[in-house]
């Protein structure tokens, strides 16, 4: 399959069950939701050493949120609900109870609950105040600011993490152009993240290492200075590549948000040095969510 | 399927126990097991064809026509359904009531949504005294749903509440929100005097200055982010509540009662 003449592997992406929540931070300024919602996604880029994958979903307007505040809508993604739970609660408190005029609502209203400000509350010390409405439960806790308002919980649903799709470009800067114009477009889609910084990964890694202590290590074929020194999976033309990771709450919202995203890089085609479209493919060792890239730019 | 209407023939000599007549008890009755079902009036059994004229066929919405206030327990323990009264009713309507909707046109008698559980109750007159408050000696009143009074209510008010809503768009008496453990009293009209007497938490939320026993201290004048969503969960109420431009949040919070645990809260719009 050719798009504008950009190649696209007959492979799959190769993705693996997740547990996700969606958190709503509010403030009195778009500014300050932001600088909370960023605090709290921060160092949520790989679960293999973070705990967790986070990042911004969308900036939300005051007429969508519990307060009628601006706010942003971030999103957490973990290995399992306990890991889940624990990151959220560490991240709501460290940076969002602390961080200036905001307030912390639910973002999923089905699934599991799990604790978002039920156990924040304690911060309190014993000045904290419940607030029962409209069925959901609200904890008011006492701050040098004013106050904190947080939901008592959140809603954590079975989720899916690791769809990703590789540029292969002619240069560094082509990969992270195009790269870039996917991530501007990807953004707009709801329930996905691209936790990576900016949304783009450099270190793109594959399963397993020489060193029996790592898990993952650098995915070597597609490394462009080792072509001649490894099992290459690039053409001699291909200097750079970059992948996008996502995690998504549903198989279709992946399949969405990667034919957008590679859509927006074939847009700039062939001739601004963008040759091939790949996907990381493990060989069914990652995970049970295949994700093929031709199939879903059919 | 039209609402089962029960018209009162003529007002009953001595005080009457609707409690048999609710949506769950009724729900597989024929009309005339219905008008055959008997209720204590005084010392006598009155039976319901007696006293009311019976039409229509759903069980699960009762209206009440030519209600008087010596009809006691309207609604009680209600756990589906819709009940209509148009007229007065009378002492503990709604009582240990569990879900479904109750409206009243007129006014109703004392213990109103007494130790009420869940649901909605709508008066669009006024309420007696003890308005969703425990019965004698009991320590839970009411424990959630909310209550809307557009006229003014009598004393002690939410006494003893534990949770849930109760606004009042007029005045409310002396006692208001005594003993409450939790919950929301909302005033939009003047309180008595001993507001919020021996509260240990909860919220009162005041549209006008009351008149504070020295129990009360003051916390400053705040903008409070939960009154927003407060005020929000009104919307779709049929009161001056839903209105957009009777809502704040900025108020004066005054902390009490601190004879008590002191936790509970006066908030009054600034």
């Amino acid at each position: 399959m050719i798009i504008n003449g950009v190649s696209i592997d007959a492979t799959f992406a190769e993705a693996f069950p997740m547990k996700a929540t969606r958190a709503i931070i509010t403030a009195q300024n778009e500014k300050w939701a932001m600088i909370s919602a960023q605090a709290m996604t921060g160092f949520a880029t790989s679960v293999i050493a973070c705990g967790c994958e986070g990042a911004i979903e969308r900036v939300l307007d005051p007429s969508e949120t519990p307060d009628g505040r601006p706010g942003v809508a971030i999103m957490i993604f973990a290995m399992g609900g306990k890991g889940l739970a624990k990151q959220l609660e560490t991240r709501a408190g460290q940076c969002v109870l602390t961080s200036p005029t905001s307030a912390l609502f639910s973002g999923i209203e089905g699934g599991i609950r799990i604790p978002l400000g039920k156990n924040l509350r304690y911060f309190g010390d014993g000045f904290q105040v419940s607030k029962q409405i409209s069925g959901k439960r609200y904890w008011r806790i006492p701050v040098m600011d004013g106050e904190f308002l947080a939901e008592a919980t959140t809603g954590q649903v079975d989720a899916i993490g690791g769809g990703n799709f590789l540029v292969l470009a002619e240069s560094q800067p082509q990969a992270l152009a195009a790269c870039e114009a996917a991530i501007e477009e990807m953004r707009k889609i709801p329930n996905v993240i691209m936790p990576f910084p900016g949304g783009v990964v450099r270190s793109g890694s594959k399963v397993g290492s020489k060193y029996k202590t790592l898990g993952a290590s650098t995915n070597d074929a597609f490394c462009p200075t080792l072509k001649g020194m490894t099992k290459t999976d690039l053409s001699p033309e291909i200097e750079s590549v970059m992948e996008i990771v996502i995690d998504g709450l549903t198989k279709e919202d992946i399949d969405k948000v990667m034919r957008v995203g590679i859509q927006a890089v074939c847009d700039l085609g062939a001739k601004n040095g963008i040759k091939r479209i790949s996907a990381g493919n493990y060989g069914g060792k990652l995970g049970p969510f295949h994700f093929h890239l031709q199939e879903i730019m059919a | 399927m039209s609402a089962l209407t029960l018209t009162l023939k003529q007002q009953p000599t001595q005080r009457v126990d609707m409690s048999p007549l609710v949506c769950q008890h009724l729900a597989e009755l024929s009309l005339s097991e219905i008008g055959a079902l008997v209720l204590q009036s005084g010392k006598s059994l009155l039976r319901v064809n007696e006293l009311f004229s019976i039409e229509g066929s759903d069980t699960q919405d009762i209206i009440i026509n030519n209600s008087v206030d010596t009809l006691d327990f309207i609604g009680k323990d209600l756990e589906s359904g819709r009940i209509t009264v148009n007229g007065d009713a009378g002492a503990y309507l709604a009582f240990g009531m569990k879900a479904g909707d109750i409206k009243v046109s007129g006014n109703v008698g004392l213990y109103a949504a007494c130790e009420m559980k869940k649901g909605y109750l709508e008066v669009s007159g006024n309420a007696g005294d003890f308005l969703g408050a425990a019965l004698p000696g009991n320590k839970m009143g009411m424990k959630g749903g909310t209550i809307l009074v557009k006229g003014n209510v009598g004393e002690r008010a939410g006494d003893h509440m534990r949770r849930g809503n109760i606004l009042i768009e007029g005045n409310a008496g002396d006692y208001c929100g005594s003993r409450m453990t939790a919950g929301t009293i909302a005033v939009m009209g003047q309180t008595g005097r001993y507001l919020g007497y021996a509260m240990r938490r909860g919220t009162l939320l005041l549209w006008n200055q009351p008149n504070l026993s020295a129990s009360f201290n003051d916390c400053g004048a705040h903008t409070l982010s939960f009154l927003p969503i407060l005020f929000a969960s009104f919307k779709t109420l049929n009161s001056r509540f839903a209105d957009a431009s009777e809502a704040f949040n900025r108020v004066q919070r005054y902390a009490g009662d601190m004879s008590e645990m002191g936790q509970g809260e006066v908030l009054v719009k600034l």
